[in-house]
């Protein structure tokens, strides 16, 4: 870091005009993460002060009362249950699926790139459409029933949305398959970046296919792993779309999410001043879990990064 | 980068692209835009509306579909037609949409005339300013408008709006159906209304079809359990005090758990949403449904084939409770109006009586459109179902807004809340009740 500064001082004064082409490239971008970031997230902190339903002026300050109220209730806990749920099966279950499937079709096979592009499809798909389509096909007695019964599993078959047990479990498969492809291609970059040397040196030297996994691609693929990482957590911390389009954060509040318990108190039950102090609390979380995740986990890949470009 | 030539070539390059992207970022929202722009210029004109002075009305319905959507259309166009300087602006935008979009309106870029359901979101839009006080300027021919639904628009005596539309809820049923479990004629008390479910059932059909995911369906329900149970006065304490905590209350969600208990719904319904509930009526795989007025036409358009079920479909009332306070011709009802908002300029209300016009509301009426309110229009409705619910209407001794639309904020979403948990089964009365108490002192 002290390096890379050191070196653009010493080469500031020597065009003045440079930092007016700075700022003449940076204006844009910064007036519109001013615009549409930084202002209206002071705009929600301060209407979380207010009792207040969205219509005529602030009038009713009442301090931290609804951050009082969001912290004692009890949606609210469920919503952050259900997020850290997501969480966790995500980083269980759907980051390690896709790397696997990664490593395959990483290896040389007729119909590789079919695979890939098959795999990748679903994350295309907008989250609207993804929530509609599955809905369909979860109806009683539609495709997933049928086709379960099909093959002689017809005792599995669930109310797969109105099962306050399993929505959320619903949900969750239907995240990952819509995001594991995401994952799948990132990863996928990443194994491609390790040279092909390396890996033959391990077994070359005497590692198993396991160890040279363990020691030698792991690793190797860890900036990217962790970058995939940090997304599926920042993408299970604002959970939104999906839920509302096919449960509305149902039955009762089963798969209410962080995001959806905001939009219900501010725009259904038309208490802006709370549904604010929501948006606040999930804004903090999703900094608090961003800041320590760069300066704990990624801080060694940023490092890494600036040294390699010094070097 | 060192080429100054070069990086100005780039700055104009990135001006380019910042313009067209802006550009297409308020082409996008033009619907949004657009219309409050015009609300300005309507106001500024509204003072000095002498002569030919050019005035802009600005009216958001939520009208998607037709017939709804070009019949509003044209009347427009015919008072357009007639008063060369006044022009209609309309903004069509789709229901739940419309809500979000209003909320999210500053005041002074509100609509000129919008929907409203009258109620408490309408009190609400009133106490913030946000409404005009149009008791005085209807008072001539407020009397061609049924009574009862101008009150819905009325909030502490002043008149914000004017109802187009009033039904009331009751049960929309499979004939063919109910003659296949062998109910010769619709259940006039809730114990008969009971015995016929099993029988239903047995005839291999959902006897009664809710939507667990939109929740006000069953919402209605309970609603009327509670009238049937308390009666009409009760319920209006209930509503001004805020205390839930009634006899009459618990008693609805007694007879909601006795409900459930004969597992009348259809199958999928605690994820079921409205359009779904329609469709197994529509598609004759449920045997009923407790719903307003526009129950037909959405069974009819979420059913295969867009056929609906016909002349098979019958109506009737909602039973009465043995030992209730509530009479048989108490109902539940509701519909769509306009309101009026502050700026709107007088040829906005102006435009409002030539939109209650016979003519006008006949034609709404015979669209199926809405079950107009104008005074004398009742003839035009032929759908021997539609007249059925507008001879409740006419009858009604009480007639209770839709407690969701009655009400607003915390309180409406509770009504939701509160009882589709009794419906899942995950509640109890008395829990249900304090939810309701609780909403009502947020």
């Amino acid at each position: 870091m002290f390096r890379s500064q050191g070196r653009e001082s010493s080469s500031g004064p020597r065009l003045p005009g440079k930092w007016l082409t700075i700022s003449l490239f940076l204006a844009p971008a910064l007036v519109v993460y001013l615009v549409f970031v930084i202002i209206p997230i002071i705009q929600a902190a301060h209407f979380s002060l207010y009792k207040w339903n969205g219509l005529g002026p602030l009038e009713d300050f009442i301090g931290l009362a609804n951050y009082q109220v969001a912290l004692a209730s009890e949606v609210f806990w469920q919503a952050v249950g259900n997020n850290v749920l997501v969480i966790v099966l995500s980083l269980l279950l759907q980051i390690p699926f896709s790397l696997g499937l990664a490593i395959l079709l990483n290896r040389r096979f007729p119909g590789r790139a079919i695979f890939r592009l098959l795999f990748f499809v679903p994350y295309v798909l907008s989250e609207a459409i993804t929530g509609i389509v599955f809905s369909l096909l979860l109806q009683p007695d539609a495709l997933v029933d049928s086709g379960l019964k099909g093959i002689g599993l017809e005792g599995l078959i669930q109310d797969w949305l109105g099962n306050t047990d399993i929505v959320m479990l619903t949900l969750f498969v239907i995240i990952s398959w819509k995001y594991f492809g995401f994952h799948m291609i990132l990863l996928l970059a990443g194994l491609q970046g390790i040279p092909r040397e390396i890996e033959e040196a391990a077994l070359i030297d005497g590692a198993g296919r396991r160890q040279a996994f363990r020691y030698v691609t792991l690793p190797l693929i860890g900036p990217t792993l962790r970058v995939s990482v940090f997304l599926s957590v920042i993408g299970a911390l604002q959970l939104f779309d999906l839920v509302w389009v096919m449960t509305g954060g149902g039955p009762l509040t089963a798969t209410t999410t962080m995001a959806v318990n905001m939009f219900k108190s501010g725009f259904e039950e038309q208490q802006m001043g709370y549904g604010s102090a929501l948006a606040v609390l999930l804004f903090l979380c999703a900094l608090v879990v961003a800041l320590l995740y760069q300066r704990f986990v990624l801080r060694r890949d940023i490092d890494g990064a600036v040294t390699a470009y010094n070097g | 980068m060192s080429n100054p030539r070069r990086t100005l070539g780039l700055l104009g390059v990135l001006a380019l692209t910042i313009s067209a992207c802006s550009s297409g970022g308020s082409a996008s929202s033009a619907p949004a835009s657009a219309a409050p722009s015009a609300a300005p210029s309507a106001a500024a004109s509204a003072p000095a509306s002498a002569a030919a002075e050019p005035v802009t009305i600005d009216w958001w319905h939520i009208a998607t579909g037709d017939p709804g959507k070009a019949d509003f259309a044209a009347i427009a166009k015919a008072y357009e037609a007639a008063h060369p300087n006044v022009k209609i602006k309309i903004t069509v935008t789709e229901n739940e949409a419309f809500k979000t979009k209003l909320s999210a309106t500053p005041a002074d870029a509100y609509p000129d005339l919008f929907q409203s359901w009258g109620g408490g979101t309408m009190a609400a839009q009133a106490d913030a300013g946000l409404l005009q006080d149009i008791t005085a300027a209807v008072a001539p021919w407020k009397d061609t408008v049924n009574a009862g639904a101008m009150s819905i628009y009325q909030y502490k005596g002043v008149q914000y709006g004017i109802p187009w539309d009033m039904g009331m809820i009751g049960f929309w049923y499979n004939k063919d159906l109910f003659t296949k479990a062998g109910i010769t004629s619709p259940p006039k008390t809730w114990d008969e209304y009971l015995a016929a479910l099993p029988k239903l059932k047995a005839a291999g059909v959902a006897p009664l079809a809710i939507a667990g995911k939109d929740k006000w369906p069953s919402m209605h329900l309970w609603s009327y359990l509670l009238l049937r149970n308390g009666g009409g006065d009760a319920l209006s304490q209930m509503i001004q005090t805020g205390d839930w905590n009634t006899d009459a209350c618990t008693k609805a969600g007694q007879a909601v758990l006795a409900l459930n208990a004969l597992d009348p719904y259809q199958k999928g319904y605690a994820s079921a949403d409205y359009n779904s509930e329609a469709a197994s009526v529509g598609n004759g795989k449920a045997a009923m449904e407790l719903m307003g007025q526009w129950a037909p036409s959405v069974q009819k358009d979420q059913s295969i084939g867009k056929k609906g079920l016909g002349d098979k479909l019958g109506w009737f009332a909602f039973p009465t409770v043995t030992g209730g306070a509530g009479a048989a011709t108490d109902g539940i009802g509701g519909g769509n109006g306009i309101a009026v908002s502050k700026n709107a300029p007088p040829e906005a209300i102006d435009f409002l009586q030539f939109f209650m016009s016979k003519e006008n509301q006949n034609k709404l009426n015979t669209d199926g459109v809405g079950l107009s309110t104008t005074v004398g229009t009742e003839t035009t409705v032929t759908d021997p179902n539609l007249q059925q619910v507008l001879a409740g209407r006419g009858a009604a001794t009480f007639m209770q807004l839709y407690l969701d639309q009655a009400t607003s904020g915390p309180l409406a979403a509770a009504f939701n809340d509160a009882t589709v948990a009794l419906f899942l089964g995950k509640s109890t009365p008395e829990k249900a009740c304090q939810a309701l108490t609780d909403a009502a002192k947020k």
